[in-house]
């Protein structure tokens, strides 16, 4: 079941990379072999527990041995306006006996018992990982079971990691949301400007500075999945009237499937960067209107959006000073956000050179027209290249997510994170003001100077500049006099005298 | 004796173990030119791997053999071997150190015979590579077992004889995992005080103490040499610090019979002066001023700390013997150990803990127990605890993701003693809360005194 859930996915005919492909390369699926040695990234359960674990409300299981959950929670910075039930770790933490003895269904059902008697959520979503299904628990079958025995939802997430990436297992995440969440709850309060966003991870909070901007046009969001989520509203998401669609490789079979179940249609757009946030706001009100919202709204759309960009320049041209000339290395999977760079090139800031491995064909022309010369795109660059280039100062920051963090920061090189491990938000017109005013400050900071300069002595601990001296005759500590002879010598000297400061 | 239960429950919550694996690879960065290598799916690495490095701030070399699915069933030998092969083209370590997962140690496959195949149908290309194997499923252990394997697998690679010729100023130190690289470092200056080179393995203080170096290192850069693991058996004597390296210890007595000497300890002053003692008699030498003068400095945070700790209620979750570390340095100031919860309850040094019960459970049952506390002692996942209960957290042990510095904190000797002390006091007084009229009023309320009132948490 699992495998042709997998073959579904592979064969998204929303994914424009996709679509290009010929009938056998589709059938093999996007996910290539990883080398072993040589590989990097997360796992289809890490790519699941992504998209579902920022539902505030809910409990999240993760059943098998301890590494899975027991490494990795409580490290992601999504913002929760409610519950914090999402930032507590639940998992089975199974034990060689439970394995060896077949208990890990029963334990499953036991633990989904005793989070139900404790914490009473509204639902429980149970992750299955290798180890259970390598020994074939079966959780679907265990989840229906407490469902029905405790009247509540129990959510089976059947992305065992090794089926996959990350990318995968976001996919896989967005399945179950179909098979067994959305829809299953009728809300009495449907209005006609009604929209869904998916892919948006409130990171930061990030999601608090553009949801007033629907609000002041009178469009509820009525799920965000996941960022700050509840699961009522996430059951209820199929009575939205449109869709947006963020960060389009992880939930674009959630979004194109709630369009064919429910005629929810969808756009593709980001919040990060001027244009395209104006873009999102204008592309929603169109759809809604376009579904029999009243027309006016898309008057008072353009109107907010003269007024937000017009603040947004005058914050980010204040930056101008600062950063015009500054060179940008941005590598980051794959830049989704053309106006974020073309923000940063509008107030003068040259884009050195860009990683094109997530990007489509369209993508890259794009690029290459930002850019005016393809030499500055790269697939992917080995540790090692990345390091030498910032290390040549061929860049003034990098702006990465932070796997790459201490490369730059090794390099002696301004960095600043623009992925999930981020701490300022960056969305919207306000967010793009932050970002720019965190580059400045990284450029900026008196830092550098300091780490930059070589220490005035070399690597032997000589001092540059200065014959070297010979070695000091032994100096006997009870000599006072040789003592007081010798600390003559610097009477008078300043620590100025001694180097530069 | 202190009793060890097990709280009997199906959902584990709020984890307060690291996996086993992890412990294995800790140990593992704390040797030079190393690549820890899991044999397992690539979420085992990359979740391990972020760990790490939320921790440190370092970049980590940490690698997988990336079992698929296919793999899964087919079996992982081929899988390990390009990981390795790749892993010695790629960054030429002098040490790759395998470490098992939950995936393949669940199918069961013999690794030990894998890995020997790999090694001899592979010789010429792996040659100036040592690769070591440490089984470590997760579904057992967790830090401090998997440490334990690791250095004891590294003990294996000291020659399998009694050494010709011993060398009397050198000993070896096995450090526990809980000691930061400065304690190390302290270690080895101290060490050095009485004219004694010490070999210590593994070394992180050599890797993982934040320097930058002046080039892209792929592996790790610093920490105890292959070479001089080998030279271990020359030592004249060995030390021990924590009851879970009482295994390499004696793995090492019997390869090369060096003695040793296990201290359960390094973090309060009867210990210190028995360590200090030992280092002496080995050398010959006096105690060295210095060394005289922090033990004063270590009566006097004894003497102005003191103050600070007596009769305060203490709640510890930690490793078996990081716990039994942190439980007699607050007993020995006078504080109760009200709460100690620990990852596993193998560890004969549990029984020590100065507590009437040692629960081996997670952060929940640490929270359920912690309620009416003066000080949550553990990691960083506490905090969670500590604010839903409104008591002060001690950021211990791993992970510490939210605090800079863990590395260059000093806890054991008379100087990391001493500054414990002090970070402990000054807790206390930034947590302060005067008295008010209600509060003292004969009158009050006065209630139930906490003993033991479990409190849901608010959710």
């Amino acid at each position: 079941m699992l495998k042709a859930k997998i073959q579904d996915i592979f064969n998204e005919p929303g994914c424009d990379k996709n679509v290009a492909k010929g009938d056998m390369e589709r059938k093999k699926g996007c996910s290539k072999r990883l080398t072993p040695g040589a590989a990097a990234g997360g796992c289809a359960f890490d790519g699941a527990k992504i998209v579902l674990q920022p539902i505030t409300d809910v409990a999240h299981l993760i059943h098998g041995p301890l590494a899975c959950e027991g490494n990795s929670w409580d490290n992601r910075g999504a913002g929760s306006s409610g519950s914090n039930l999402w930032r507590t770790s639940f998992t089975t933490d199974l034990t060689e006996l439970d394995i060896v003895m077949g208990h890990g269904e029963k334990k499953l059902y036991k633990a989904i018992r005793e989070i139900k008697d404790r914490f009473a959520p509204p639902a429980i979503f149970v992750y299955s990982t290798c180890v259970t299904a390598l020994v074939g628990d079966d959780i679907e079958a265990v989840c229906r079971h407490a469902a029905q025995k405790f009247g509540l939802a129990v959510v089976p997430v059947n992305a065992p990691g090794f089926v996959g990436s990350k990318n995968l297992g976001n996919k896989l995440a967005g399945e179950a949301l179909l098979d067994h969440v959305i829809g299953t709850v009728e809300p009495d309060d449907v209005s006609p400007t009604d929209i869904n966003i998916l892919g948006e991870f409130n990171l930061s909070g990030e999601f608090w500075m553009v949801k007033p901007l629907f609000e002041r046009l009178g469009i509820r969001i009525r799920a965000c999945i996941p960022g700050d989520a509840r699961y009522l509203d996430v059951a209820a998401a199929h009575t939205a009237r449109a869709t947006m669609m963020e960060c389009s490789t992880a939930l674009i079979n959630l979004a194109r499937k709630m369009q064919e179940r429910w005629g929810i249609p969808f756009f593709e757009g980001s919040f990060y960067g001027i244009s395209d946030t104006s873009d999102a706001l204008r592309q929603t009100a169109r759809l809604l209107v376009g579904r029999g919202a009243e027309s006016d709204l898309i008057e008072r759309t353009e109107a907010l959006i003269a007024e937000q960009e017009a603040r947004a320049w005058a914050g980010i041209n204040a930056y101008r000073p600062l950063l015009e000339g500054k060179r940008v290395l941005l590598n980051t999977g794959g830049v989704k956000s053309w106006s974020v760079v073309s923000a940063l090139m509008e107030i003068g800031m040259e884009i050195v050179s860009t990683s094109v491995k997530k990007s489509t064909a369209e993508d890259k022309e794009r690029i290459k027209e930002l850019l005016k010369d393809d030499h500055h795109m790269f697939d992917a660059m080995a540790p090692r290249d990345l390091y030498k280039m910032l290390a040549d100062n061929k860049a003034d920051i990098m702006l990465s997510g932070g796997r790459t963090q201490f490369i730059a920061l090794k390099a002696k090189m301004p960095w600043l994170d623009i992925n999930q491990e981020r701490i300022f938000p960056y969305a919207g017109y306000d967010g793009m003001v932050e970002l720019v005013k965190r580059i400045a400050l990284s450029i900026h900071n008196p830092i550098w100077e300091q780490v930059r300069e070589p220490a005035p002595w070399d690597d032997n601990g000589h001092l540059i500049g200065r014959a070297a001296a010979p070695e000091p005759e032994l100096v006997e500590d009870h000599d006072d006099h040789f003592l007081a002879h010798h600390r003559k010598k610097f009477v008078g000297a300043e620590a100025s005298d001694m180097a530069e400061c | 004796m202190t009793m060890v239960t097990s709280i009997q429950k199906a959902a584990a919550i709020n984890p307060l173990k690291s996996s086993q694996p992890l412990g294995a690879a800790f140990a593992l960065l704390g040797i030079d030119a190393a690549m820890p290598l899991f044999h397992g799916s690539q979420g085992c690495t990359s979740f391990a791997l972020v760990l790490f490095v939320r921790h440190f701030k370092e970049t980590i070399p940490l690698q997988t053999t990336a079992m698929d699915e296919v793999a899964t069933v087919l079996g992982g030998a081929d899988n390990l071997e390009e990981a390795i092969l790749n892993l010695k083209n790629r960054t030429k370590p002098k040490l790759i150190g395998v470490c098992t997962t939950a995936l393949v140690e669940t199918r069961g496959e013999d690794l030990s015979s894998d890995l020997a195949n790999i090694k001899r149908k592979r010789a010429e290309e792996l040659a100036g590579t040592e690769v070591i194997l440490v089984q470590t499923p997760d579904f057992d252990g967790a830090i401090e077992e998997g440490w334990t394997k690791a250095v004891t697998a590294l003990i294996g690679l000291i020659p399998h004889e009694a050494p010709k010729r011993i060398i009397p100023n050198r000993i070896n130190i096995l450090p526990g995992w809980h000691l930061t690289a400065a304690d190390l470092e302290l270690l080895r200056e101290t060490a050095e005080a009485f004219g004694l080179d010490a070999i210590i393995t593994p070394d992180i203080s050599g890797a993982l103490d934040g320097t930058v170096p002046d080039r892209w290192i792929p592996t790790t850069y610093g920490g105890t040499s292959v070479e001089a693991i080998r030279q271990m058996g020359r030592s004249a004597h060995t030390v021990a610090i924590g009851e879970h390296m009482r295994t390499p210890a004696r793995r090492l007595e019997e390869i090369a019979s060096v003695p040793f000497s296990l201290f359960e300890t390094l973090t309060s002053l009867k210990s210190i002066d028995r360590f200090i003692a030992l280092l002496a008699e080995i050398s010959g030498r006096p105690v060295p001023a210095k060394i005289r003068r922090r033990r004063s400095q270590l009566q006097d945070a004894l003497l102005d700390g003191h103050f600070h700790f007596g009769g305060k209620r203490i709640a510890i979750a930690a490793e078996p013997d990081h716990l039994f570390m942190l439980a007699t340095f607050f007993s020995g100031l006078g504080a109760e150990i009200a709460v100690a919860v620990t990852t596993t309850g193998q560890s004969p040094i549990l029984e020590k803990v100065p507590t009437t019960e040692v629960k081996v459970g997670d952060l929940m049952d640490f929270e359920d127990l912690a309620a009416g506390c003066d000080l949550l002692v553990t990691h960083s996942h506490g905090r969670q605890a500590a604010e839903r209960l409104g008591i002060p957290l001690m950021r211990v042990g791993f992970p510490i993701f939210d605090r800079l510095g863990t590395q260059h904190k000093r806890t054991a000797l008379y100087e990391g003693t001493r500054d414990l002390i002090f970070e402990v006091a000054n807790i206390f007084q930034a947590n302060l809360h005067p008295a008010t009229p209600e509060d003292l009023n004969p009158f009050r309320n006065r209630g139930e005194h906490h003993d033991g009132d479990t409190q849901t948490a608010n959710h």
